[in-house]
């Protein structure tokens, strides 16, 4: 048995793998966002839940300045950016070198995949790592193949994505995700626009990631299955966090009337 | 009509047909050239920036090409600075006139053919891009461009046939293409309906062939972005 299988698990002193503080976001005369912060530790996987509006996909394009916060910082893997006012009163940030190093240690999962449609499945897959990483086309082809394989859709990885389903596009944006070997992946309410019969083999492909130990943000209406994979919960409501803890305590006894009252609502 | 007139221009036609060819392809090449920066430029956020391709295009589509034409032809040369010039020796052919009057024009047109087909690259797809670390220019290069060039297709290759039509008015400034040879061939046989239905038809074949080749690029680009046969739409 080697040194590390007898190691006490790291103390909670270790810095988070991902840190964000106090953001806030106004669209307009809209405040989105009024001071969220959290941290994700190793291995953490946090789902995020709330009604439409209550910022929470907001929040997660924050984390990798889709959206640029009014105010607020990231800082994952020593990497630390931050919004000042620019030029206007406008939200500025200061280096754009610094958050393209930063969102390549963000992965990002949108709701409505968002491959790129002249590539191929298995382009896809590989282009941030070869064009962005500079990383040596046969290696990332190797590790490209055995994502798609283990994402289940090998077989697609000469077609467009066009010629896929919707779960099957869902699957290889998480494998394009994966290549780039992140800290962390953002997943964006990934099932919101499947059918039914494709959610579920978009969940399991998920479902594996958090065995494995992966640290994720998952934005998501499903709430059976945040309540299985989730260590963490995050209930936001009108862009405050309302309630967070583990799903144990959130699900089965929410403090907050106005959680007990989504959960009513989406749990049946 | 007289069939054997009508077969007996041709030899000549053709002639002027490969200086048709010359004209038009030079002048789209350097045309599409400059329509690339002109379209990043007109896209840009800043008014400042956009004013000036903004300006080149509305005076470039707002004119008729034919006063283009005569504006360099005969307008350059009213100036002594350009006649001083090293440039003059080129300045002076009708050749060159005529392709840098065709290649400002097709550009200004390019350049909007253009920019509508960078804005219309879903933003979703743009947003994958930065998502995974790339910058601006990143983007441009490997997900928006290549993108626009297969989105604009149909309209540009729509544009590259009006040019091939448009450069019959290379003839008014003295060059013998296609066009203008008809016209010199006409002068002297006496035979204009025979010799401009051979030229006609000249124009005709030379848009087919360019226009099946369009296709052809069309569906190997476009292959990704249609279903698969067989599946439904």
């Amino acid at each position: 048995m080697s040194q590390a299988d007898n190691a006490p698990p790291a103390p909670q002193t270790a810095a988070p793998t991902l840190e964000v503080v106090d953001i806030h976001k106004r669209f307009g005369g809209l405040e989105v966002l009024k001071g969220i912060s959290l941290e994700a530790r190793d291995g953490d996987v946090i789902s995020i839940i709330g009604s439409s509006g209550s910022g929470k996909s907001t929040f997660l394009r924050c984390i990798n300045f889709l959206e640029t916060p009014d105010t607020g910082l990231v800082r994952i893997g020593g990497e630390e950016v931050r919004v000042r006012p620019g030029r206007g009163g406008k939200p500025g940030i200061a280096s754009h070198k610094q958050l393209e190093r930063l969102r390549t240690r963000v992965g990002m999962v949108f709701q409505s995949f968002n491959l790129w449609p002249h590539l191929t499945i298995l382009e896809n897959v590989m282009e941030a790592p070869v064009h962005v990483l500079g990383q040596n086309k046969a290696e990332v082809r190797d590790r490209a193949m055995a994502l798609l394989d283990k994402v289940g859709i090998a077989a697609k990885r000469d077609h467009y994505p066009n010629h896929l389903s919707g779960g099957q596009q869902q699957r290889a944006a998480i494998a394009r995700a994966l290549c780039m070997e992140p800290q962390v992946i953002l997943f964006d309410e990934p099932t919101s626009a499947l059918d039914p019969e494709l959610v579920v083999e978009v969940l399991g492909v998920i479902r594996k990631l958090a065995d494995e130990g992966r640290t994720m943000l998952i934005v998501t209406h499903e709430m059976a299955f945040a309540r299985d994979v989730s260590s963490q919960i995050m209930f936001l409501h009108e862009g405050r966090v309302e309630e967070q803890g583990p799903p144990s305590k959130l699900f089965k006894d929410p403090s907050s009337e106005r959680l007990r009252q989504f959960l009513a609502n989406h749990l049946h | 009509m007289n069939m054997e007139t009508f077969f007996s221009v041709f030899p000549g036609l053709m002639e002027g047909a490969w200086l048709t060819v010359q004209l038009v392809g030079i002048a789209v090449l350097i045309g599409f050239a400059i329509a690339l920066p002109v379209a990043l430029l007109r896209v840009s956020e800043n008014p400042l920036v956009r004013a000036g391709p903004y300006a080149y295009i509305f005076f470039f589509r707002g004119t008729p090409l034919l006063v283009q034409i005569f504006l360099v032809y005969y307008g350059l040369s009213q100036f002594e600075a350009v006649r001083d010039s090293f440039l003059w020796p080129v300045l002076r052919e009708a050749y060159w006139c005529a392709i840098i009057a065709f290649s400002l024009n097709t550009a200004a047109y390019s350049a909007e053919i253009l920019r509508g087909a960078i804005q219309a690259v879903p933003w979703g797809e743009v947003e994958a891009a930065r998502a995974v670390g790339m910058s601006r220019a990143l983007t441009y290069r490997r997900i928006i461009l290549p993108r626009a060039f297969r989105i604009c297709l149909p309209a540009y290759g729509n544009e590259v046939i009006l040019m091939v039509k448009s450069s019959a008015l290379a003839s008014t400034i003295t060059l013998l293409d296609l066009t203008g040879m008809a016209r010199k061939i006409i002068a002297v046989n006496y035979q204009p309906v025979e010799t401009f239905a051979a030229a006609g038809v000249i124009y005709l074949v030379m848009i087919f062939l360019f226009a099946t080749f369009l296709r052809w690029l069309e569906k190997r680009l476009h292959a990704n972005l249609s279903p698969p046969p067989g599946m439904p739409n």
